[in-house]
């Protein structure tokens, strides 16, 4: 049986289970399947934490004596792959999008459900096949990005378990990438216009957009590696006639808008949070929606420069540094933008907030670091060193993680009707902040005097710095126990959070908190001003209060 | 009030500006440079690092500006500025980005030219290439193919073969093999590389050069070294367990001591 709604139409009331076995279930609500993506990606990001920390642990002596050269490249592969794949692009996505864009569009559900909770239950399996093929044979160990021919001599057990596991989770992707274009498009409540709509919805429809035109690349391409693994094909292999490079180009042109597609809705979620906690309209909504549809269609033309010490001709360089360079704009007109929705607020110095500002500095530099990688002269030198370990942590983590922790802070009101203890979030996100800088900030002079990136043994003149690095691996390890201990203590002790502890416009704050499984009681309210914070905004709440 | 904010502006962004020189000036981030493409990499890292810091510290500073001084005070009711947005403002910076993207992407280009990254595209249309069986591709740096056939005295050629987990380096000329790659100051060397099993990356981080080292598709990649010394050799690309080890050096000698090491190595004939 299939199942699709129409606007207004409500989830059929039997398919909804209760209590807390819910959020174990094949619940159709998107709500429980947004908590879904959020703690299961959450339980991966521990694990993929875990890994990152026994890298640290390793280079913290210039030898290779913490663990076995075949496992170091098994903790890499997986701690990359399950970082991207498992935590960031699902939480981005799948957990703040299936909870906010049906209330963002005024509607009951996502425009498929059953899909919905289909691409849910795609992760937890692949996810438990990925981690458990390290005690079959050992788990995949060609990085993250699987070079041909590494991938095919390396074991092929794990190689194939990695490459079934990355398909499932393509494919949850593309079906949450359909799902959402459908709802924004198709579900909005009758007299909402799309230029009215939350940021976030455009984010999400823009990556939307780039999950299903480039997963399929990734998955095709990852068929064929297969092939060439275990029925000895020579698509990739160049003793057979294959082509490395061709894998390559492949394998970038989805992993590249991969880049796009967590940080994109990490964009629209800081253009939710910041202008409800600076008490201000969000700085030039239309510009922002126009640099959010430039960086999609960019995204798409920049594969290339991931590849420059490849064997790349000239005139391909050239495209690629330019194209890239070129997304500086579109993104840099976004940031100046939420720094002008700062400017002349009355900011409330939150957990949300300060992660949100946090973010804007880290990705600034991970945002310069990435122009500098674009030319080609100055990546032939630093391509594939701690300086590219560095720059793209200051996105990924810099950018997205924080984002994540930010909209915890901001929704969780929302999420569980209790409000977070703001003076143990200051406290985690000050821990985090200098741990994550201590950690990857220093990794840039690395890449720069000669340390390459995936390595367990290096250069004893790199040790000190290493150390440092790792030391702020630990602080960021740690800081994620202020954080565990503020949520539990705040579901069970923590203030009534009230329907609007924000004062905020977006429809979500319309309703209870939690919300009901139809979203609100009643007509879904038509918000036509999703920003409209102001002085404006509090004469007429001083005047409703009269 | 406006004439003080704007002096205010101007001094800022004027300190702002001297203090990205003073700072790409003062803080030297990289190795000792050692080839001739070194040099002008230097100047393009100097050049970005000068508009990095500036937007770094500018950006930095007017988030933590705003955190603070339009923070909500204890007691502090009510929004702040009803400002949705400002075109002019908004088509200053977009068009800063712009211009400043643009220059960056001029600047590159000219950079890359002068390390000769566009020669090989003068020559890819030529018949010569394409009768070879082999497609050789030019790494950066590479000069025009022709200097890397060995009857052309202008430049040394030297093979190297990447295998799991080392660099071969073989001389044409006296048959040669060495682990290390030992070459002459001051002559441009002609390395033609090619890999026996998984990519592999030659890199040595004092000539600022880089390239993957591919199995099936051989690659010229050209050096001119400008200081004798010895300097490590790194693979910069992922190829199996001991990855981290596959490192070797690369002495640079002064001319007769190369030649002595030529000739001390050159196998006799018997």
């Amino acid at each position: 049986m299939t199942l699709s709604l129409k606007p207004n139409d409500s989830p059929p009331e039997k398919l909804q289970p209760t209590g807390w076995l819910k959020y174990l279930s094949f619940s159709l609500d998107h709500k429980v399947i947004g908590l879904q993506y959020l703690v299961c990606g959450f339980l991966f990001y521990l694990i993929g934490g875990s890994l990152a920390g026994a890298i640290r642990v390793e280079l913290t002596s210039p030898l290779s004596d913490f663990m076995p050269r075949e496992v170091y490249n098994q903790v890499l592969t997986l701690h990359g792959t399950i970082m991207i794949f498992l935590w960031i692009v699902p939480v981005v996505n799948g957990a703040f999008g299936n909870y906010l864009i049906p209330f963002y569009v005024g509607a009951r559900d996502m425009a498929f459900p059953r899909l919905n909770a289909v691409a849910f239950w795609l992760i937890p399996p692949s996810g438990l096949m990925l981690i458990t093929s390290y005690f079959i044979n050992g788990a995949a160990q060609s990085g993250w990005t699987a070079y041909p021919p590494l991938s095919i001599t390396t074991p092929a057990a794990g190689q194939i378990i990695w490459i079934l596991s990355v398909l499932l989770l393509g494919g949850s992707s593309i079906f949450g990438g359909i799902n959402f274009i459908a709802t924004i498009l198709k579900l909005r409540r009758p007299g909402l216009r799309l230029m009215q709509l939350p940021m976030y919805c455009w984010a999400m429809l823009g990556t939307s957009i780039l999950v299903v035109l480039s997963t399929p690349v990734l998955a095709g391409t990852l068929i064929l590696l297969s092939f060439d693994i275990v029925a000895h094909t020579g698509f990739f292999n160049p003793s057979l006639g294959g082509n490395v490079i061709v894998y390559q180009h492949l394998f970038w042109f989805y992993s590249h808008p991969a880049v796009y597609i967590m940080v994109l809705p990490a964009f629209g979620l800081v253009s939710e949070i910041l202008p409800i906690h600076s008490r201000k309209p969000l700085f030039g909504y239309t510009t922002m929606v126009f640099s959010i549809m430039g960086i999609v269609v960019l995204g798409l033309v920049v594969w290339a420069h991931h590849m420059f010490t490849s064997g790349t001709p000239p005139w391909m360089r050239l495209f690629f540094t330019i194209a890239t360079a070129f997304i500086a704009v579109p993104t840099g007109i976004k940031f100046f933008n939420w720094v002008a929705t700062l400017w002349g607020g009355k900011i409330s110095l939150n957990g949300a907030m300060l992660f949100s500002c946090g973010f804007i500095i880290n990705f600034v530099l991970g945002g310069i670091t990435g122009v500098a990688l674009a030319q080609v002269p100055f990546d032939v030198h630093v391509h594939d060193t701690y300086f590219v370990v560095a720059h793209f942590h200051y996105i990924v983590y810099g950018g997205s993680v924080f984002v994540i922790f930010s909209s915890i802070y901001h929704w969780f009101p929302k999420f569980t009707g209790k409000m977070l203890n703001e003076n143990l979030g200051r406290f985690h996100f000050i821990i985090t902040f200098i741990g994550f800088n201590l950690c990857f900030a220093p990794q840039h002079w690395l890449g720069l005097n000669g340390m390459p990136r995936r390595v367990a043994e290096y250069d004893p003149q790199f040790q000190l710095i290493n150390q440092i690095s790792s030391v702020g691996a630990l602080l960021m390890a740690l800081s994620t126990l202020p954080f565990l201990w503020n949520i539990f203590q705040s579901i069970l002790y923590g203030d009534d959070a009230g329907n609007n502890p924000w004062d905020a416009l977006t429809p979500e704050w319309l309703t209870s908190s939690p919300p009901p499984v139809e979203n609100w009681e009643g007509d879904a309210p038509l918000v036509v001003e999703p920003y409209g914070y102001g002085e404006k905004h509090s004469i007429e709440t001083e005047a409703q209060k009269k | 009030m406006p004439k003080l904010s704007a002096i205010i502006t101007l001094a800022t962004s004027l300190i702002l500006g001297i203090g990205g020189v003073w700072i790409a000036y003062n803080v030297d981030m990289l190795p000792v440079s050692a080839s001739m493409n070194a040099p002008v990499y230097d100047e393009l890292y100097r050049v970005l690092f000068i508009i990095g810091s500036i937007l770094f510290i500018g950006m930095t500073a007017l988030v933590i500006y705003s955190l603070v001084h339009f923070r909500r005070k204890p007691g502090e009711t009510g929004d702040g500025i009803d400002l949705e947005g400002n075109i002019s403002l908004e088509i200053f910076w977009t068009a800063i980005p712009a211009i400043v993207v643009l220059f960056v992407g001029l600047y590159s280009y000219d950079i890359y030219d002068r390390m000769g990254g566009m020669q090989p595209l003068m020559h890819d249309h030529t018949s010569h290439i394409e009768s070879q069986s082999e497609r050789i591709w030019g790494g950066i740096g590479s000069g025009p193919i022709e200097t890397s056939s060995p009857n052309n005295s202008s430049s040394l050629p030297i093979e190297l073969t990447a295998m799991q987990f080392a660099f071969i380096f073989h001389y044409p000329k006296g048959d040669i093999v060495s682990g290390e790659l030992h070459v002459p100051v001051g002559k441009e060397i002609s390395l033609k590389m090619e890999s026996k099993d998984v990519i592999h990356a030659f890199w040595v981080p004092q000539f600022r050069l880089k390239q993957d080292v591919i199995p099936g598709q051989p690659t010229i990649l050209n050096f001119t070294p400008t200081k004798t010394g010895n300097f490590p050799i790194v693979c910069a690309e992922l190829c199996g367990p001991y990855h981290g080890g596959m490192r070797s050096n690369v002495i640079v000698d002064e001319q007769e001591d190369f030649d002595t090491w030529l000739k001390e190595n050159t196998k006799e004939t018997i």
